[in-house]
């Protein structure tokens, strides 16, 4: 698993108190590990401190997997 | 339209001097005091550096952690305190109907802590505004009742009441009057409050309200007596079950007390002090006995809002003066607050609880650290000085007053 994979992954682990073996790549934030709304927006700005990045509103709406964030995040670095 | 009666079926407190019920009374009966150094922040600099924490208390062992980070402590206090109480009413919240129970809870302030780090991360930064998606939901007064509900699926009426340190008195006679109209059938109430914060301890230093005996912290709090330099701010919560007569009968649910009247009142006076002569506490207080259809004289004992502030005590004593006259001479007149300190929004409930459990045990709760008689107190009054005293209490009376010159008194009677 990549660096940023594993952040991403430990990240979720702690804010969504989930499973580390839940946080597979094809995991829905929302249908498979039982975020909310605001457990979202928390997870994005959480992503851009960690990784010290900007993910706008528009963009940050397109990113609903562990997989599509670690996707986002390897190609804004 | 005869109004219900409404009784007292559970529970549940959460105290600087006690986690449960049961540690929370045995302290009181003991004389125990909560006040210690401030663990919750570094109080080096500040003018008082002792509070009455909660302590020994990790949520996680109550929430679950996803749960509880979501909150602040004042409603992580909050929920523990509901689930004491319904588990003490024996309630079976699968065969309740949902619709007729309510939750009506009281904070002075809400989530003072999350609002100072949200804040305080915002300073601290470069602008930008990176503030938490829960900062608002976490931080708001209202949360707390709305979170019991969301875990019990209570959908009767639901909010918070905020009158300062007479908060939660005001949500119990909320309560009171929903289950009287008929419009609920039981009403989880209480208040809860965590304001030993940075922010909570500073802004009480600065009113020059608190006591500074940093040197002796377990005696700061000594209302009535003549040294007393103000009050020592507590933490924590206090839940009560409050159901309608024969709801409560029906399902063979054991009952504390009965709930038979409360007071409101104004001082119309001043931001922070109290009047002199009490005169909004006189007016609160015969509102209370009339509402409750009660005479002086049926009173067994008056836990005072006695928060050991140098005005605010004598003020309370001469009203209760005025309003009891001779018959003030035979009455238990108390204030736990000498061992909890001042629980702000949360006071009104968990001095309700003791009030609750005098009539229960037939114990009245002391008065500590009284060594010095105040000239200004009348001598012949009984402040319960030092020791509990065993008094077949029929019926109690609780009086809360809030900064803004609101009062609320509760009163409770032993069931025929």
């Amino acid at each position: 698993m990549s660096d940023i994979a594993s952040r991403v992954k430990a990240i979720i682990v702690d804010k969504l108190g989930v499973d580390e073996n839940e946080v597979v790549p094809e995991a829905s934030f929302t249908n498979d590990l039982g975020a909310d709304s605001l457990d979202t927006v928390e997870l994005i700005m959480e992503f851009e401190k960690e990784f010290d990045i900007q993910i706008p509103d528009d963009q940050a709406e397109n990113i609903a997997t562990v997989g599509q964030a670690v996707k986002y995040i390897e190609e804004a670095k | 339209m005869k109004l219900k009666r409404v009784v007292v079926t559970g529970l549940g407190a959460l105290t600087p001097i006690g986690n449960t019920v049961d540690e929370y009374w045995n302290s009181l009966l003991n004389g125990v005091s909560g006040a210690a150094p401030v663990t919750h922040f570094d109080a080096e600099k500040f003018k008082t550096q002792f509070a009455c924490e909660v302590k020994n208390f990790d949520p996680t062992n109550f929430i679950d952690r996803k749960e509880a980070r979501r909150m602040d402590r004042f409603a992580q206090y909050a929920m523990v305190t509901a689930d004491e109480a319904l588990k003490d009413s024996g309630l079976d919240i699968e065969k309740v109907n949902k619709y007729r129970v309510g939750v009506i809870w009281g904070a002075g302030i809400g989530g003072l802590e999350t609002f100072q780090e949200e804040v305080t991360n915002y300073a601290l930064g470069d602008g930008s505004p990176r503030f938490n998606p829960f900062f608002i939901p976490k931080m708001i007064a209202d949360i707390a009742p709305g979170l019991i509900s969301i875990k019990n699926g209570f959908m009767g009426p639901n909010y918070t009441t905020v009158s300062a340190c007479a908060s939660s008195a005001n949500a119990i006679i909320d309560a009171l009057n929903s289950i009287r109209l008929g419009t609920t059938d039981v009403v989880i109430t209480g208040g809860s409050e965590a304001a030993v914060t940075a922010a909570g301890m500073g802004g009480f230093n600065a009113m020059h309200a608190m006591s500074t005996r940093n040197d002796d912290p377990k005696t700061a709090s000594r209302p009535f007596d003549a040294n007393r330099d103000g009050f020592v701010l507590g933490e924590g919560s206090g839940a009560l079950v409050l159901e309608e007569y024969d709801h409560a009968v029906a399902r063979g649910a054991k009952i504390y007390a009965e709930v038979i009247g409360g007071g409101l009142s104004s001082d119309a006076y001043h931001m922070t002090a109290p009047h002199p002569e009490g005169i909004g506490v006189v007016a609160v207080m015969e509102n209370c006995l009339n509402n409750a259809g009660l005479k002086p004289e049926d009173v067994d004992t008056i836990n005072t809002h006695g928060t050991s502030t140098p005005l605010g005590d004598v003020a309370e004593l001469k009203a209760i003066g005025k309003v009891f006259g001779e018959n003030a001479y035979n009455i238990n007149i108390n204030s736990t607050k000498s061992m909890t300190g001042h629980l702000l929004g949360a006071a009104g409930a968990v001095e309700a609880i003791a009030s609750i459990l005098a009539i229960e045990h037939g114990v009245v709760p002391p008065t500590i650290n009284h060594s010095t008689k105040d000239e200004n107190i009348d001598p012949k009054l009984n402040l319960t000085l030092n020791e509990a005293q065993k008094r077949d209490v029929k019926v109690a009376m609780s009086n809360t007053f809030g900064f803004g010159g609101h009062n609320a008194c509760v009163m409770f009677k032993k069931l025929d």
